[in-house]
């Protein structure tokens, strides 16, 4: 298992070489200028100076592999240093200072550190997204579960067609409907989420709560309606086998055989279809950010493509990439876990 | 003796096709779903000659003040003020413009390249499929191409595709044509990675059949083994894909408009429409829940053809 779980670590290097090469060659020979966006009274020969400035002028495997650099080693050192000296967590270590003062990857926008911004930004999405996401599993296997065991019931009808419409209905409509429905003509939670608001005592949690309502609902009920159905069908898979006959045979209770037997073995494919939907949601909750006004990482890219912010978009999609490739890691390993009939050798 | 007066079988023997029929028939959900896709697509095609409304025109000077901001013509049940025009029924937009009119007309660019992306990227899909499992040597390089597609952050990348390649496409096929062509591109080659491992599959299994090395004894070409014998038996996973595939083009297409990254804003499709309601929201709901409603009940529709489909073109489920 150990070895498997370090071939498959190594093997995602290239992988994630390869992404950011697609990324880097998208972005770099689309034709498109960079400096599109600058007064076209600025001078040619300063227009050059910033092309320069840029590494415009350099070959293009020069600007890839400088690129590299910065993503995969200073970026990082940067982060280890923080862990260092100012974490909670690895505070007492000593301080490694990696980092001195090497060119990090600077957004065009602000003239910071992308990564910075990147940083700022996370905790919006993960409030928003994390509770949808958390909230959808603990909704959805129960249904699972109660239609696979009464299948062909008035509530497995009514289960399909309900995650028929969340499958349907796509996020930037739904979200519209429950603006119209809760924002608009009942007035009970404001359409737009204030990301400045903090939360300190009761009161403010509560309009923390309120405002958090709408987008997880959207959300909710996309991730709910695939995750329910998956879980449905894996349970019927396993309702059938000869194993839940010898553990009604034996005399044990129907309680026992379900939900101990035939959930723990269903368990298995929905937990990495779990593990491989959230970089999916990441993706997803670009959406929903936007109709909500959520400024989190999704609304960030969409702003940086608007700018013509290459660096800021480069590090946005990478991320979402790596977040990929990592729960696809993930994933792999928990159905080598939980499942002792695989074992990678 | 042979009793030679039994004249054999009285009825034509079913094909299979009218098996497939006869299942896709006893479910009532996909014959639903396709009524009301056809539906749909015939009243977007036709419609605009019943309704000879044009979605672009813009009225001016008083007609302007006249026609623009009406409701539709359901408001006046529980809002007798309310500003109605028979010959608007659904309303008109802030520039006066007929809203059937443009959904009628949005509803042609959606479905349209809800189509053609989903054929371009069923034929990516089969093309890498077939290749990958008919020929060994292929099969490593395009599944790990495949698994590579799958790891990149899609929506992410089509997002920034879409605004990067924009104005050079559009030089060369049109502002509107150029948009199409992009955004059929972009969908079709991000989503072909499902059909292509589901046929890779089928024709490993198909190639150890007996038919295929019959058919390869007596001399059969590759080409041909793949075109006769083998497609014609990867049929039904294709199809279903397809019906999947359309669902999520339309979806994708939306979106992209709906994030201000598809159609230029004076040629509306569904998701461009959606958009332009949502800063009038409170006053004028309905501009953004008709494209809404539209867009929800195609891919509604297309979902339970496909789930139809799947069953009815399962022999093993045919029949039950």
């Amino acid at each position: 298992m150990l070895t498997y779980a370090i071939r498959r670590l190594v093997l995602s290097v290239p992988t994630l070489i390869f992404i950011s090469l697609v990324i880097f060659l998208l972005l770099q020979l689309a034709p498109n200028d960079p400096l599109a966006q600058m007064p076209l009274t600025v001078p040619d020969e300063v227009r050059q100076k910033m092309r320069e400035a840029m590494g415009h002028d350099q070959p293009i495997h020069i600007q890839y592999w400088k690129w590299l650099i910065q993503f995969f080693w200073i970026e990082p050192s940067v982060f280890i240093d923080w862990l260092t000296r100012d974490s909670a967590l690895f505070g007492w270590l000593p301080d490694t200072s990696l980092y001195n003062g090497q060119l990090r990857v600077i957004s065009w926008q602000t003239r910071s550190p992308v990564m910075d911004i990147v940083v700022q930004r996370i905790p919006q999405t993960l409030w928003v997204v994390g509770t949808a996401y958390i909230l959808a599993i603990v909704i959805a296997v129960p249904i699972g579960i109660y239609s696979a065991y009464r299948q062909y019931s008035w509530f497995d009808q009514a289960g399909t067609f309900v995650s028929m419409i969340g499958f349907s209905i796509p996020p930037f409509f739904s979200g519209v409907l429950v603006i119209v429905i809760f924002s608009v003509q009942l007035g009970w939670f404001p359409s737009i989420y204030d990301t400045t608001h903090k939360v300190v005592d009761w009161q403010s949690f509560l309009f923390q709560l309120n405002q958090m309502i709408m987008p997880v609902m959207v959300l909710t009920l996309q991730i709910t309606a695939q995750l329910s159905r998956f879980m449905r069908a894996s349970m019927l898979d396993n309702l059938n086998q000869d194993y839940v006959r010898t553990a009604r045979a034996k005399g044990l209770g129907e309680p026992n055989v379900v939900m101990v037997h035939v959930l723990r073995n269903s368990m298995i494919p929905v937990v990495t279809v779990i593990a491989l939907g959230v970089p999916n949601i990441f993706g997803g909750a670009i959406i929903t950010e936007q109709v909500f006004k959520v400024n989190g990482i999704g609304q960030l890219l969409i702003t940086a493509i608007e700018a013509n912010d290459l660096p800021m978009v480069q590090t946005l999609t990478f991320v979402f990439a790596v977040l990929i490739v990592m729960f696809n890691l993930i994933a792999d390993l928990l159905y080598g876990l939980l499942d002792p009939r695989i074992r990678y050798d | 003796m042979t009793d030679l007066s039994n004249p054999g079988p009285q009825t034509a023997p079913r094909s299979q096709w009218a098996d497939v029929w006869q299942q896709f028939k006893s479910h009532r959900g996909a014959l639903f779903g396709a009524c009301i896709f056809v539906l749909i697509v015939a009243s977007v095609y036709i419609g605009p000659f019943l309704w000879p409304h044009d979605p672009q025109f813009l009225p001016q000077g008083r007609d302007f003040i006249n026609l623009r901001d009406t409701r539709p013509m359901y408001v006046a049940l529980w809002d007798p003020g309310a500003k109605v025009d028979w010959s608007h029924p659904l309303g008109t937009d802030n520039l006066g413009r007929d809203t059937l009119a443009r959904l009628l007309f949005g509803g042609q660019v959606s479905i349209a390249v809800g189509l053609t992306a989903m054929l371009l990227s069923l034929f990516l899909g089969t093309l890498v499929g077939v290749v990958a499992g008919y020929f060994r040597r292929l099969d490593g390089p395009l599944m790990r191409l495949t698994d590579l597609f799958l790891a990149l952050p899609l929506l992410p990348l089509i997002l920034v595709a879409s605004l990067l390649f924009r104005e050079s496409l559009a030089a060369i096929f049109g502002p509107e044509g150029g948009v199409f062509v992009l955004i059929v591109t972009l969908i079709g080659i991000t989503s072909w990675m499902q059909t292509a491992r589901i046929v890779r599959g089928d024709v490993l299994a198909l190639k150890e059949r007996e038919f295929v090395l019959a058919a390869r004894s007596i001399g059969t070409t590759n080409t041909k083994l793949i075109t006769r014998h083998m497609l014609p038996n990867i049929l039904s996973p294709i199809l279903v894909s397809a019906t999947l595939g359309i669902a999520t083009a339309i979806i994708t297409e939306s979106a992209l408009s709906f994030l201000g990254f598809g159609f230029p804003p004076d040629f509306p499709t569904w998701g461009r429409l959606l958009n332009d309601g949502v800063d009038r929201l409170v006053s004028y709901p309905e501009r953004s829940i008709w494209p809404g409603i539209m867009i929800s009940l195609t891919v509604l529709s297309v979902n339970y053809l496909g789930d139809g489909l799947r069953d009815a073109l399962d022999p093993r489920i045919r029949g039950r």
